[in-house]
């Protein structure tokens, strides 16, 4: 059986706009879209006016939220993960290309792409949104997996 | 300066993720699980993320420039090409079948749990495949 999770409107609702926060201070001060997944490739294949300096700095803050959550409000953070190792590889392979090949993943084009009424990002969110659904769909009520 | 902004936002970004529960694999396929106990909170995260995001972009675009940069990079294109139908497709398989996209997998990293461990690496040889394959 797959775990179930609480409903969390508020605390939800409250990351969701920390979230915001953070893309609406990276394109005052920086002028650039707060998307994970181009942040990735500006670091990791840095070209022409990518800023990998930057884009490090960006990474280096997700890695220490973390320690500052443990920190700061003295309590674990939640996380049910697969323990499907392959699977993981497999899920990391297709997350990492998809997100890049297609210009965008849930920050990038759910965010910060919706939030500006981009047509694209509507649609990309639209399909990935779609194919994720039908995976779980698939996986849990077709093929009956547990997780 | 600018490295410093970039680091406060990461961390807000990634209080963000750990608050709303998306840091949550489990919260986010049951979000994706329609037909099953459908855990709605998501919807919430992307509700709030959307509308401070779009209130803040408009105030933040009246301005000429960015405080600390020249001009605003914002993608230009229009078109719905296939690239961007082919990816988000992709994309969504991988985030469906295990709960992580780019922005939680990278916050659970030092939590160092044994799927991330492999999630991680795996996901950044897919970036560099595609960042290749669009040069």
């Amino acid at each position: 059986m797959p775990v179930q999770t609480e409903f969390t409107p508020l605390a939800s609702a409250a990351g969701g706009a920390l979230i915001g926060c953070a893309a609406v201070l990276l394109m005052l001060m920086s002028g650039r879209i707060a998307g994970i997944s181009g942040i990735l490739s500006r670091l990791i294949w840095p070209s022409e006016g990518s800023r990998p300096f930057e884009a490090f700095a960006f990474v280096l803050g997700l890695l220490l939220a973390p320690a500052v959550w443990i920190v700061a409000l003295g309590q674990s953070v939640t996380q049910v993960m697969t323990d499907n190792m392959p699977l993981a590889a497999i899920a990391g392979l297709l997350v990492g290309f998809g997100a890049v090949y297609g210009g965008g993943c849930t920050s990038g084009h759910g965010v910060c792409g919706i939030s500006r009424w981009s047509k694209r990002s509507l649609v990309a969110t639209a399909v990935f949104m779609a194919t994720a659904m039908l995976v779980v769909f698939v996986t849990r009520h077709v093929l009956g997996a547990g997780s | 300066m600018i490295l410093l902004v970039n680091v406060i936002a990461g961390l807000l970004f990634g209080f963000g993720l750990l608050l709303s529960g998306m840091a949550n694999p489990a919260k986010v396929l049951n979000f994706l699980d329609v037909a099953g106990h459908w855990d709605a909170s998501l919807a919430f995260v992307m509700g709030g993320a959307v509308l401070v995001t779009a209130i803040g972009y408009r105030l933040v675009f009246r301005r000429p420039k960015p405080v600390l940069d020249e001009s605003f990079r914002v993608p230009t294109a229009r078109q719905i090409d296939s690239q961007l139908v082919l990816g988000a497709a992709v994309f969504g398989v991988g985030w469906g079948l295990v709960g992580l996209c780019p922005g939680p997998a990278l916050v659970s990293l030092p939590l160092a749990s044994p799927a991330i461990v492999v999630f991680v690496p795996a996901m950044l040889i897919g970036v560099a495949a595609a960042v290749w394959l669009k040069r």
